[in-house]
């Protein structure tokens, strides 16, 4: 027992030490990101490409670094970030207070809602019958603190594809993730099966870069390229090349 | 007691946000947030009871299937024509050792019960049993092969059938001499049951990564799992050494360092 409290306490001070550190390394901007996220971060051949890490490559311009993008776990971007592994988390990350406990984060990029995907003609059609039935989600996003506040019988994936095959499979009730993603994953399923049902009042949401607390110059700037990649048309035109052409790309920035 | 906890993390609370605290605040504010606050010792102790479940069924059912597997894969040297059933244990052991149980587990999950809704600790317990028999099968093989053939000779000379032989004199010696690496087999199980986690299936490591959904910090919750999984690991250790104490007793080598 002695020597686990010896190694644990050896852990924190590394790691206190660690937390101080700023910017990873000179010259280089550090992201952290969950490439499972399709319309905004996935994988495409070696690279982790999408909405995210183009708005990420505008940020790195800017600062004159060079973009790394570290793919996580999405729960491990805020730890991440705290402890000074990685510079920014862009992750379709929802500006939330309980996240601001722990990080900061930039001026917001993308309005998203919650969407709740169900099995056509299945036993979820609304709300209420939504109320105490399996829903799968992603741990630790938006979709699972919603879940929480509809049913206790909630199956955490690490990837919102794990839990919509699932769904698919009849094995869920219905599966609570960013709209955007909901109708990606859909389209790419291509399966009849599923339905996204437009009726439950999700609130809106604000994505914007989260950053390690005390760094204010790092948040100014990235608002700057926020600014900037809005005014000239770049995100609009980043937006248009990910999203379907039938879906109404929507860069509303935060009231 | 609760409230005395919570007077604790308010007095600091401040300038936790700020990120003022020392060492001690900081090792304070962490073990209160991820062990003591909205009662999150259950989830971590609702965590390890699934842990031990699947562990546990795992293991019987990975015993029971291995030891049929070991006594197939010696069918063609004590039953002769059974050889068949030899080739088909071996390919199956071979499968299961040579690719990893996290892919055996998500094929079985989305694969093979892809539309079957079935209990995710049924489907664990499957996943893990299967892996674990075949290595229990190279385990018990090894345990039988480890036996003197004198005894198989003197069982059947004394008029017992083969089966008879191997029931009553092989397999029980068998087994002793497999016990320590048995028990190896079931800690390693105990453990791999983490990887349960990637089927959403709320076990202890899951249990820790969904903590640190809601807490944000870095390690800590996996640091108390980490213990929790240490205390199993370390009492399962202290039984078999007492359990393996207690076989020795009959060892004839025992008796004469007894002086018996």
């Amino acid at each position: 027992m002695r020597k686990i409290c010896i190694l644990l306490v050896a852990m924190m001070l590394t790691v206190s030490m660690l937390a101080g550190a700023a910017l990873a390394a000179e010259g280089t901007l550090t992201m952290g990101t969950n490439a499972e996220f399709p319309p905004f971060e996935f994988v495409e051949g070696d690279a982790v490409v999408g909405v995210d890490p183009e708005i990420a490559a505008e940020i790195a311009k800017d600062l004159g670094c060079t973009l790394v993008i570290e793919n996580m776990a999405f729960d491990s971007i805020i730890p991440a970030l705290t402890s000074g592994q990685i510079d920014v988390g862009l992750a379709a990350m929802t500006v939330k207070p309980d996240r601001l406990a722990s990080i900061d984060f930039s001026d917001t990029y993308y309005n998203a809602r919650q969407a709740c995907i169900v099995l056509d003609g299945g036993s979820v059609t609304d709300a209420d019958t939504l109320k105490d039935k399996v829903i799968g989600v992603q741990t630790g996003t938006t979709g699972d603190f919603e879940a929480e506040t509809f049913s206790a019988d909630i199956q955490r994936f690490g990837k919102a594809l794990d839990a919509v095959l699932e769904l698919a499979g009849g094995k869920l009730d219905a599966v609570i993730v960013d709209e955007p993603v909901a109708k990606n994953i859909i389209a790419a399923l291509n399966n009849p099966k599923l339905a996204l049902l437009d009726n439950i009042p999700f609130a809106d949401e604000f994505y914007a870069v989260a950053v390690q607390k005390g760094h204010p110059e790092l948040v100014e700037s990235i608002n700057a390229t926020i600014k900037r990649i809005t005014e000239d048309g770049t995100m609009d035109a980043i937006l248009l090349k990910y999203f379907p052409t039938t879906d109404e790309p929507d860069a509303t920035a935060a009231p | 007691m609760n409230q005395l906890f919570a007077a604790w993390w308010e007095a600091i609370r401040e300038r936790a946000v700020s990120g003022n605290l020392n060492f001690w605040e900081n090792l304070y504010k962490e073990i209160y947030l991820n062990l003591l606050s909205d009662g999150r010792y259950m989830n971590y102790l609702r965590g390890l009871r699934v842990t031990l479940i699947v562990a546990a069924l795992a293991a019987l059912f990975g015993v029971a299937l291995g030891a049929m597997l070991a006594l197939a894969r010696l069918s063609n040297v004590r039953l002769g024509r059974w050889r068949w059933l030899s080739w088909l244990a071996g390919k199956y052991i071979n499968i299961m050792r040579g690719t990893p149980m996290l892919l055996q587990l998500l094929i079985i999950n989305f694969g093979i019960f892809g539309s079957i809704k079935l209990d995710k600790i049924f489907i664990g317990v499957i996943a893990c049993g299967l892996n674990s028999a075949a290595y229990v099968a190279e385990i018990i093989r090894g345990g039988i092969q480890s036996v003197e053939r004198g005894q198989v000779e003197a069982g059947r000379s004394l008029g017992l059938t083969s089966a008879m032989t191997m029931r009553l004199i092989i397999f029980p010696q068998a087994l002793k001499a497999a016990l320590p690496s048995l028990c190896n087999e079931f800690i390693t199980l105990l453990k791999e049951t983490s990887i349960l986690a990637y089927i959403a299936l709320t076990e202890l490591t899951k249990a820790a990564d969904y903590i640190r959904s809601r807490t944000y910090s870095p390690f800590m919750p996996y640091i108390i799992s980490g213990l929790m999984y240490l205390a199993v690991v370390t009492v399962l250790t202290k039984a078999t050494s007492a359990l393996e104490r207690r076989l020795r007793q009959s060892d004839s080598s025992a008796r004469a360092d007894q002086g018996i």
